[in-house]
């Protein structure tokens, strides 16, 4: 397919510039550009068909069942749209005064108190970009709080080994040292391995709770306890929230802050590059180190910023990303109370449908009740067969399932992460599985087949490979 | 000259008593897959003996690459920086480091061994 620079004719056009109405000036000889501005010409009806085009070789939720899951393509309703398309929060600049504000500071005040009863906070920023922007946002908090108290030598982040690459990055990037902690067998953290890792040098630790592997960790009490004991703070990674909002609280935990992506529980679009949202809570006694301006006051009384008393400066400039922060308001205003408890219990409810469905055949990670994901490991089928966990996705292709997460947690060698989400019907569900279940006897049968699939899909295998090694990352023009 | 093996399927070739060059095995970049970078420390860093030394990433993700040996870094094969594919092609000729004054060496395998224990390990 042709891109966007190699279709159209010098000329062609999409409007016309209105007459111009001020005078004319010319930019001095040193400030004009030397070469030539290659800007693509086309009509609009070529524009149109170009962007259809592409539509139409890309996989959206829209087209069909996407199991990554609440982590990638949770279900957007379109009533979130509407709201943050709303002239009065689309057309607001960041520096309009309060009092003119008032609305979009209710809007971040109603969220701020939603998420901390969600999560079981106190208090809430809405500065930060994204998830791994939250992580370091609240690993933040965490040194601020050592620091302030003049405890300086806590100088680790303890992160299980089946935590999501983000974790110790971000530990990393606030001058932390990560100490990895193995899993046990249970796929959940090992307490004796945590009694081991934890001492005067600990500053926290960064936990997802249902952990990547889509369980519960039954202990939760206790390793929070252990951490605690040892001096250090505990920090939820929100990433797996879908799967117990409105039922269990990292508050309640233990977690002292935690971070939630709006743009996966909260049902705000990231596909594409976002933006996404990803709002960091804490305990009242870390609230003081909080970043950007927080809105105090009352809607009757008249609504203000304040930032907070000891805080660590800004993660972002002024509130975020405040759309996002609408969209998700709007998600949670709609489900209400009743709703989201709804929400997680279908999704826990959706991916053990599937779970023990497809356990026909597959071989799970660990086979006991998950939450909201659960992981086949297809080591076994690709030791016989030599099919892997890639060719199987691959194969997903050509009934028009988009595959689920492959190759994650790494602690499961050939994974197939499937998170179905609370919005897919029982059918859907039924057909993935009939899916899932054919490619498995496929495997068997004809592995030649599968290591060549997809078949039918307008693209077949793209040179990963290649692609990482040489990347081609900019269009050349000849001129 | 007979290749050792790690547990973690990092090859050793001791050249003398103290010096010897580590890559990876052809199991272990089998496994992998096709890498598109590699790390190495530097030459005069001193590596100890199940501490991780170098990573090499894949398409899928980035392992750590661990010393079988406690000893320092003599020289690393700079090819493999702009060429990480060289140890897809031929996992045995792409040396990652030259280690001497090694005083520590865990318990290797020999290449039989090592097959038994590959095969134990994907069964």
């Amino acid at each position: 397919m042709n891109l966007i620079f190699e279709i159209g004719k010098e000329g062609r056009g999409l409007s016309l510039l209105p007459k111009c109405d001020v005078p004319e000036t010319s930019l001095p000889e040193n400030m004009k550009r030397q070469t030539k501005l290659h800007l693509p010409e086309l009509s609009e009806n070529e524009i149109s068909r170009h962007y259809t085009k592409l539509a139409q070789r890309t996989h959206g939720v829209n087209n069909g069942f996407y199991p990554l899951g609440s982590c990638t393509m949770k279900y957007n309703p379109k009533v979130n749209e509407y709201a943050a398309s709303l002239k009065g929060f689309t057309r607001l600049h960041p520096l309009q005064e309060e009092k003119y504000a008032q609305g979009a500071l209710e809007v971040m005040q109603m969220t701020e108190n939603s998420l901390s009863e969600i999560l079981g906070m106190d208090a809430f920023t809405l500065q930060p970009a994204a998830g791994a922007h939250g992580e370091f946002t609240g690993l933040l908090l965490i040194k601020s709080y050592h620091t302030d108290r003049g405890d300086t030598r806590r100088t680790k982040i303890i992160v299980p080994d089946s935590a999501h690459g983000t974790n110790p990055a971000s530990a990393a990037m606030c001058g932390y040292e990560v100490v990895s902690i193995p899993s046990a067998e249970d796929g959940c953290v090992d307490l004796d391995a945590l009694r081991d890792a934890v001492g005067e040098d600990t500053a926290g630790l960064m936990l997802t709770n249902p952990n990547t592997v889509g369980l519960f960790d039954k202990n939760i009490l206790e390793i929070t306890k252990i951490v605690h004991e040892a001096g250090g703070l505990c920090y939820y990674d929100g990433a797996n929230l879908n799967a117990v909002m409105g039922q269990a609280r990292p508050g309640d935990m233990g977690f002292d802050c935690v971070h939630v992506n709006l743009h996966k529980t909260f049902s705000t679009p990231h596909g594409g590059g976002g933006p996404g949202s990803g709002p960091v809570g804490c305990k009242a006694f870390l609230a003081d180190f909080l970043p950007g301006a927080r809105v105090t006051g009352t809607p009757e009384e008249g609504l203000r910023f304040e930032a907070a008393p000891k805080s660590m400066g800004l993660v972002k400039e002024f509130y975020g990303n405040f759309l996002v922060v609408v969209k998700a308001l709007s998600y949670i205003l709609t489900l209400g109370k009743e709703g989201i408890p709804e929400a997680s219990a279908n999704a826990v409810l959706n991916a053990n449908y599937m779970r023990v469905k497809l356990s026909e055949k597959y071989e799970m990670a660990y086979d006991t009740t998950c939450m909201h994901e659960f992981v086949m490991d297809l080591a076994e089928l690709k030791h016989r067969t030599g099919v892997s966990a890639l060719d199987v996705a691959k194969g997903l292709l050509d009934y028009g399932i988009h595959p689920p997460t492959m190759y994650f947690p790494l602690i499961v060698h050939e994974a197939l992460m499937v998170e179905p989400c609370e919005t897919e019907p029982r059918e859907v569900m039924d057909e993935a599985v009939n899916a899932l279940l054919e490619l498995y006897d496929m495997a068997e049968k004809d592995p030649e087949y599968l290591h060549g699939a997809p078949h039918k899909a307008v693209i077949g295998r793209p040179d990963e490979l290649g692609a990482a090694r040489n990347p081609v990352v900019r269009y050349t023009f000849e001129d | 000259m007979a290749l050792l093996f790690s547990k973690t399927h990092e090859w050793v070739n001791m050249i003398d008593d103290t010096t010897a060059t580590i890559g990876i095995s052809d199991y272990a970049q089998n496994e992998l897959g096709g890498l598109v970078f590699v790390n190495l420390p530097e030459e005069g860093d001193d590596i100890v003996m199940g501490d991780a030394f170098a990573d090499v990433e894949s398409v899928k993700a980035v392992s750590d690459i661990y010393s079988p040996v406690t000893g320092t870094v003599a020289e690393i094969n700079e090819e493999l920086l702009d060429a990480p594919e060289m140890i897809n092609d031929a996992p045995y000729d792409a040396w990652f480091v030259k280690v001497e004054n090694i005083t520590e060496t865990e318990e290797l395998m020999t290449e039989e061994e090592y097959k038994a224990f590959c095969e134990a390990e994907q069964a």
